[in-house]
């Protein structure tokens, strides 16, 4: 499992080569990753009804954080459809960028993107998850930006991220609220414990953050406008992140999480409604819309509001009635979507109003297309028709009256957008185009039609699809075992009849559709100052507020930057000190001080007071030399060679920086007042009293037990070395050590960077 | 080349002649004796730091530039990826990151040496404080060219 994971990633590090290797194949090469996982994923079918299957590897274990893999009904679905949809989304991403200069590079982005997109599905640690859950985003930034020469793709990618990775934020906190209530990081183990999490007094906190990564990331209402802007991105990547992979992560999460959180009055309101509210809201954006891209973005919103709202009731029926929903809507939208490469690639037009009559030019994707737009408007015998009569029947049986109206309404909609997708590009008067239409190559038409015959297969099979696997994603959905019969014919009942009304009503919508555009014209101001209008003020505010915090802070003046720092140091170091003052205690201890330790102090101070108090640069290089090296001095007399040597080399190698600095600075000039030099004494000495203050609270306090005696004891058989010191830093505290060496590294190329700019403004 | 306002000494360039191989040979040795005596990658990197700014005081740039052979960036990068890999040894053995492995060879001459991890790590220390002690002294002192 760890390396099905981990070699995506590494197929994705590999790929540019790949595809330089195999050239103008490399798509269908490149697919055979995702094919493996396929097949490897269906070894998991036989065994999927038994219950989950757990894989544990370590990967922090100090801090409990496992690698650990959770292979149940839903993630095997996900994992499924996510290496399914994969194998053609490459091989149509080889054709359909097929010349493009950065083909390379995208197929990284898109096979990383799957690999993190399979760990987020698969693992079983919440951390991991998180993990993967950022990982998707970020990937997923960098494809919707692929296009970066252009600045509505930026936006859009930039969008997205905001969106998304700010409800990430939220979601980490909500999940580790969750770890906490439920005592473990294990989802396996969370899932059990449902009535401990709910009836907890963090519920409901942990809820809201946990809801707020979801829907962020699922494009619920008010977050639905970021997906619907990320079509900036190449086709391919459209069809596989924004409609069957990516934007369920949310839906996944919901699913995955409904046993221990699931089931509560709050639970069931805010998915109910908020599902509801985006159902209704999303597909009625995708009738109002002419772009083809935009009509299947939008319908994709409805979807994942419909799948919100299904996992909000939660009962046996509604979550069948969820995971068929989720497989119908991943087959066709993803057809759909490759189908939009399609006509945008043959054609060149990405508006429906400048298509038509394409029928005969491409009759394969024609049919196909039909096809699925059957399946998205429910039409037996298509998948989607099973998932519609499942979703009835739920919101007949649970929902409130309020949301089986938008359900309703949303439905007769949907037939409506099917008919526009699925009819109107292809048939009537041929519409010029700018290319000469023709028909796709294979490799373009190969994941449309696949994916449209699983529709109408599975339509079919519907019994055998339930047993196989839906059944089980069900199961892992309640929590319990669900066993509803899915079924293409249930009989004639009130579902059926809803599903001929809503047929009948959307065609006729469709046949109207203009006079529907007309009249609902009114909607167009509440999109302007709709919730996309709210990120734009919130990133202006950003802006600004970034803007004046840095003209504030970041000054341009030493004496500022100091100044800011040591006042800051102060307020953290009395806080603390003031919190802590009763258990607080001062031991001075006077007796055993040689007189040359004395005489050193009094050096020491003699000479910090010469290097603030004089005129010549020089003296004060000297002066502070002088203060160095008796603090070395110091180390050395209290047995710490190693100190002293360091702080002996690094003095001296000050002192050679500053003659370098000092040639280029202007003369001494006393600049400022007398009032603020009296300031800065204040300060000066009020960091000073601080500091003294805090060392010998320090000296006197012990909270834990030293550590010295373990690390002299260790050091000769554990760390081999004699000297303590340099055992501490390349063995027993390694870690800290390249962490150190990496700060060095980066202040080295900072450093580089300011005196090389400095240099070519002066040539300037 | 030569900085403004420095003059040209023959005491200084004779005996930096001189003191420069001997300083690096001194560094390197504080470098391989830091595990049981003072000393160090840090510390050793510091001194070979400061020798070839000797070097830099009595020569120019480019000559200092040629001494090293390499871009003092390439020593910081080389460096943290030494220091990486030293840490790297343990996790195939199964152990965390960074865990110290050794072994005991026999050398002619120098009889039974223990070597380890932690020696490697030091060294990627002692490259990446040379690279950047460098990196700053000779864009400074470019700078001042300029």
């Amino acid at each position: 499992m760890l390396y099905a994971l981990l070699g995506g990633f590494g197929v994705a590090a590999l790929a540019p080569w790949l595809h330089q290797l195999f050239g103008r194949h490399s798509g269908w090469a490149l697919a055979l990753w995702p094919a493996t996982l396929l097949v490897y994923f269906c070894g998991f079918l036989a065994g999927v009804n038994d219950g989950p299957v757990l894989i544990q590897h370590n990967w922090i274990p100090s801090l409990g954080i496992q690698l650990s893999f959770m292979v149940d009904g839903l993630s095997l679905l996900f994992a499924m459809l996510i290496s399914g949809i994969g194998i053609f989304i490459v091989a149509f991403a080889g054709r359909y960028l097929e010349g493009h200069r950065d083909l390379g590079r995208f197929y990284t982005i898109l096979l990383a993107f799957m690999a993190s997109m399979l760990g987020l599905v698969l693992s079983d640690n919440l951390i991991a998850l998180f993990v993967f859950w950022e990982l998707t985003s970020i990937t997923s930034y960098l494809l919707i930006g692929f296009n970066h020469e252009d600045a509505a793709a930026r936006r859009s990618a930039l969008q997205g991220l905001f969106v998304t990775v700010g409800g990430g934020l939220a979601l980490m906190t909500g999940l580790i609220m969750l770890a906490m209530v439920g005592g473990s990081y294990e989802l396996s183990s969370l899932l059990n414990q449902g009535d401990v999490i709910r009836e907890h007094a963090l519920y409901a906190p942990m809820l809201w953050l946990i809801l707020l990564g979801a829907f962020t990331k699922s494009a619920q209402f008010p977050f639905h406008f970021w997906l619907p802007n990320a079509m900036a991105a190449p086709t391919p990547v459209s069809a596989y992140l924004h409609s069957a992979t990516m934007v369920k992560a949310g839906v996944y999460l919901l699913a995955r999480l409904n046993p221990a959180l699931g089931g509560t009055e709050l639970w069931l309101t805010v998915l109910g409604s908020v599902g509801a509210i985006t159902l209704f809201i999303g597909i009625w954006l995708a009738l109002r819309s002419t772009g083809i891209k935009k009509v299947l973005a939008y319908s994709t919103v409805m979807a994942l509001g419909t799948l919100t709202m299904l996992i909000g009731l939660g009962t046996p029926l509604a979550v069948t009635a969820a995971m068929a929903f989720l497989l119908a809507h991943s087959l066709y939208k993803g057809a759909l979507f490759m189908v939009a490469g399609i006509i945008d690639h043959e054609t060149g037009s990405k508006d429906l109003r400048d298509t038509g009559g394409l029928f005969r030019a491409m009759p394969i994707t024609a049919v196909v297309a039909g096809m699925a737009a059957l399946s998205l408007a429910g039409v037996i015998p298509m998948f989607g028709f099973v998932a519609k009569e499942l979703l009835f029947d739920a919101a007949l049986k649970n929902a409130a009256s309020w949301i089986l109206a938008l359900v309703i309404a949303g439905t007769i909609m949907t037939v409506a957008v099917g008919a526009l997708v699925g009819f109107l590009p292809w048939y009537g008067a041929l519409v010029k185009t700018k290319k000469q239409p023709h028909e796709a190559a294979p490799a373009l038409l190969a994941g449309p039609v696949v994916l449209a015959l699983l529709g109408l297969g599975f339509g079919i099979a519907a019994p055998w699809v339930d047993r196989m696997l839906l059944g089980a994603a069900a199961t892992a959905v309640a929590g319990v075992p669900v066993d509803y019969p899915v079924s293409l014919w249930h009989g004639f009942n009130t579902p059926l009849l809803l599903s001929i009304i809503s047929l009948i009503a959307g065609l006729l919508l469709y046949r109207w559709r203009h006079h529907f555009r007309h009249h609902t014209r009114f909607t167009e101001t509440l999109a302007r100052t709709g919730p996309e209008r709210g990120y734009d003020l919130i990133m202006a505010a950003l802006v600004r507020i970034s803007a004046a915090q840095t003209r504030f802070f970041q000054s341009g003046y030493l004496r500022y930057y100091l100044l800011i720092v040591l006042l800051t140091f102060m307020a953290l170091v009395w806080t603390v000190l003031l919190l802590h003052w009763p258990a607080l205690s001062v031991g001075i201890h006077l007796q055993g001080i040689q007189l040359h330790e004395y005489v050193l102090v009094f050096v020491l101070m003699v000479a910090a007071v010469a290097a603030a108090r004089t005129d010549s640069r020089l003296g004060a290089v000297a002066s502070l030399g002088a203060v160095g090296f008796t603090v070395a001095l110091l180390y050395v007399m209290f047995s710490a060679p190693d100190l002293g040597i360091t702080q002996v080399l690094v003095e001296t190698l000050t002192v050679i920086l500053l003659v370098l600095v000092l040639f280029r600075l202007p003369k001494f000039l006393r600049l400022t007042s007398a009032t603020l030099r009296l300031r800065d004494v204040f300060v000066a000495s009020a960091v000073g009293i601080t500091m003294t203050c805090l060392l010998l609270f320090a000296a006197d306090a012990r909270l834990y037990q030293s550590i010295s005696h373990w690390h002299v004891a260790q050091s000769v058989p554990s760390g081999y070395g004699r000297n303590i010191v340099n055992v501490i830093l390349v063995d027993f505290r390694a870690l800290d050590t390249l962490g150190e060496i990496f700060v060095l590294a980066l202040a080295a190329t900072g450093v580089l960077a300011m005196i090389r700019l400095r240099a070519e403004d002066k040539r300037k | 080349m030569s900085m403004p306002n420095r003059p040209d000494s023959l005491i200084l360039r004779v005996t930096g002649h001189f003191l420069l191989p001997l300083l690096i040979m001194f560094s390197l040795f504080l470098l391989l004796r830091g595990h049981n005596e003072p000393g160090g990658g840090f510390i050793g990197g510091l001194v070979a730091a400061a020798a070839i700014a000797l070097h830099l005081f009595f020569t120019s740039v480019q000559s200092a530039r040629r001494l090293i052979w390499v871009d003092p960036r390439d020593l910081i990068g080389w460096g943290l990826c030494i220091a990486i890999a030293s840490g790297l040894f343990g996790m195939f053995g199964g152990l965390p990151f960074l865990s110290a492995l050794w072994v005991e060879l026999s050398v002619p001459i120098f009889g039974m040496l223990k070597v380890g991890t932690p020696l490697l790590f030091d060294i990627g220390v002692y490259l990446v404080v040379i690279g950047t002690v460098l990196n700053i002294l000779l864009a400074l002192a470019e700078a001042e060219d300029a």
